[in-house]
């Protein structure tokens, strides 16, 4: 991981971040990358796979409108909307 | 070459919920953009999804109307992908552990023949959001697309077939009967136009008596059996040409364009999505009692295929006739208050198939808004079995009441409709007629049989078509042959 790497991975996830810190973080990333390939070297043939760490099962929610519109507030947080639509960059020809 | 093509549907029906699959924003179809897709829905940080109870018993319903195993236990996971419909970068579904297991349901082919095609599983899956790619889009002259996120998290049943499938029409059957399923146990409503019921279809082609698949390829949202016909076509005929000139068949996603009939490539598998799937550490595995099953599948109704074997069965109808009644629920209700009430199945699938199957296509009607309701067809049929009315009077009767005239004996007294079944006046009418044409007779009674129908159109024409048909041609037959 490479202060570009931050930069790039910031951008896309839309954050700001100060670039003081880009080196801090790639070290953080790096290391978190390097307990993944630890990981992944482990034999888990014999381990069935976890769907959860807790011992829980999902609850269930009665089928009730609870959500108001609140169009107006969350389209403030969109960089572009217009006409009640989020506007993107035109995805095709 | 003898080509024999290889068939897999996956449906996506959307479920008959108020509220989305994993936040309490509302399903309406039509409502303003956004106006429906909350911060669960967007995928803001910090929201966490809740499972709709009502979208889990929907695919309980319908896993045990397909004879499948509903698991114990199923497991929600992310499938990841990008794209500007899809907020949160991935879509909730199930993958390795999906909520219905394998089950089968039974086709029945143009010539009543009955094919059992396996189903592999259903699983509950959330929908995306809608683009809209329009010229007009913003203020500043950029080029964008629009994204209505009303859609999205919108509750899915994703239902997959085996490649039990082997030609269009085999295909098309196959996704009625999904879809006539669906609506009948009440679980969609299965509205093509507003996207309810959409089917990707794969197919190959391999030679006849061949075991091996050959190479699929992807045909993706079809929202018409019209199309998913024309679309299988085109394709079949595609893929025949490539082998045929010694190619091969790339596994592809393609598209079906309705406006030129012919479906057009996509994505190759090359470019094909990874997705990803991982179990959704927001959701819990999802773990269903034996009790929470039962009473999801206590109010349950008859099922179509269940109905139609007992319509022949109990009732004598044809195959055909039993497939037309069990077409959706409401028919088939129907048809058993009419028959009920009139004691006669036949001549109950006979009006309802025929006279009021016609009015209501005519109307442009659904069964359910039907003018002439089944207590009223009842009525109307019961005058036919005690004389009052000839087929031919209750036809007339019958539009009247199709047109809001009120019932039968209303139509008939205003109309003055009754049949005349006096017999004496009946005989009184024929001697006259005899009489008045004395060469017909002679011509008749000298071999020319085919005058009968002359007496008894004379008859009618008197009677204004009033006069039981059974007694004129038994008066007639016994006055001419005398």
């Amino acid at each position: 991981m490479e202060s570009s790497d931050i930069q790039r991975i910031a951008q896309l996830a839309k954050l700001a971040f100060d670039p003081a810190t880009d080196a801090h973080y790639a070290q953080e990333l790096t290391r978190i990358l390097k307990l993944v390939e630890q990981m992944s070297a482990v034999d888990t043939q014999a381990v069935e796979p976890m769907a959860h760490p807790l011992h829980l099962t999902q609850r269930l929610r009665p089928d009730l409108c609870t959500e108001a519109d609140q169009r107006e507030r969350l389209q403030q947080l969109a960089p572009l909307a217009h006409d009640g639509l989020y506007l993107v960059p035109r995805v095709i020809e | 070459m003898q080509w024999e093509s290889v068939i897999g549907l996956e449906i996506h029906t959307q479920l008959a919920t108020v509220s989305k699959i994993f936040s309490g924003a509302a399903t309406t179809f039509g409502a303003a953009p956004n106006t429906q897709a909350c911060a669960i829905d967007l995928g803001l940080p910090g929201v966490l999804p809740v499972l709709n109870v009502a979208a889990v018993r929907c695919a309980v319903r319908f896993g045990h109307a397909i004879g499948a195993e509903i698991a114990p236990r199923s497991v929600f996971a992310r499938k990841n992908y990008f794209y500007p419909d899809l907020p949160k970068g991935y879509q909730i579904s199930q993958y390795e552990l999906p909520i219905v297991g394998r089950g089968q349901i039974e086709i029945i082919l143009d010539q009543g023949e009955v094919k059992t095609i396996g189903i592999t599983r259903a699983h509950l899956e959330e929908d995306a959001g809608k683009s809209l790619h329009d010229d007009q889009l913003g203020t500043d002259g950029g080029s964008y697309s629009g994204i209505d996120l009303n859609r999205a998290g919108t509750p899915l049943l994703e239902i997959v077939s085996e490649p039990d499938l082997r030609s269009p029409q085999e295909a098309v059957a196959y996704a009625r009967t999904i879809h006539q399923l669906v609506r009948w146990i009440g679980i969609s409503d299965g509205n093509m136009q507003e996207g309810s019921f959409r089917v990707d279809a794969n197919i190959s082609l391999r030679l006849r008596g061949e075991t091996r698949l050959g190479t699929r390829a992807e045909i993706k949202n079809i929202n018409s059996f019209r199309f998913l016909q024309k679309a299988l076509e085109f394709e079949i005929e595609r893929q025949q040409e490539i082998l045929e000139d010694g190619g091969e068949v790339v596994q592809e996603t393609r598209l079906y364009d309705a406006a030129l009939d012919e479906t057009r490539s996509m994505r190759s598998k090359e470019e094909a999505n990874d997705y990803r799937y991982f179990p959704d550490p927001d959701l819990l595995p999802v773990e269903l009692d034996a009790a929470f099953i039962t009473e999801t599948i206590a109010d349950l109704p008859e099922l179509p295929a269940t109905m139609r074997q007992r319509f022949c069965d109990h009732y004598g109808l044809s195959a055909h006739d039993a497939g037309l009644l069990t077409s959706d629920h409401h028919s088939a209700t129907y048809f058993e208050q009419v028959a009920t009430e009139i004691n006669d199945a036949k001549l109950a699938a006979n009006w309802i198939n025929g006279a009021l199957a016609a009015a209501l296509n005519k109307a442009g009607l659904e069964l359910t808004a039907s003018p002439v309701d089944a207590q009223q067809l009842a009525g109307l049929l019961k005058r036919i079995q005690d004389g009052s009315l000839s087929g031919k009077l209750a036809k007339q009767v019958f539009e009247a009441m199709f047109n809001g005239e009120g019932d039968a004996d209303t139509v008939i007294a205003a109309r003055g409709l009754e049949q005349m079944t006096d017999s004496a006046a009946i005989e009184q009418l024929i001697d006259s007629i005899l009489a008045a044409n004395p060469q017909q007779v002679a011509q008749y009674r000298a071999g020319k049989d085919k005058l009968f129908g002359f007496f008894v159109g004379q008859v009618m024409k008197q009677t204004q078509g009033k006069a039981n048909p059974q007694q004129v041609n038994e008066c007639l037959q016994a006055k001419l042959n005398a």
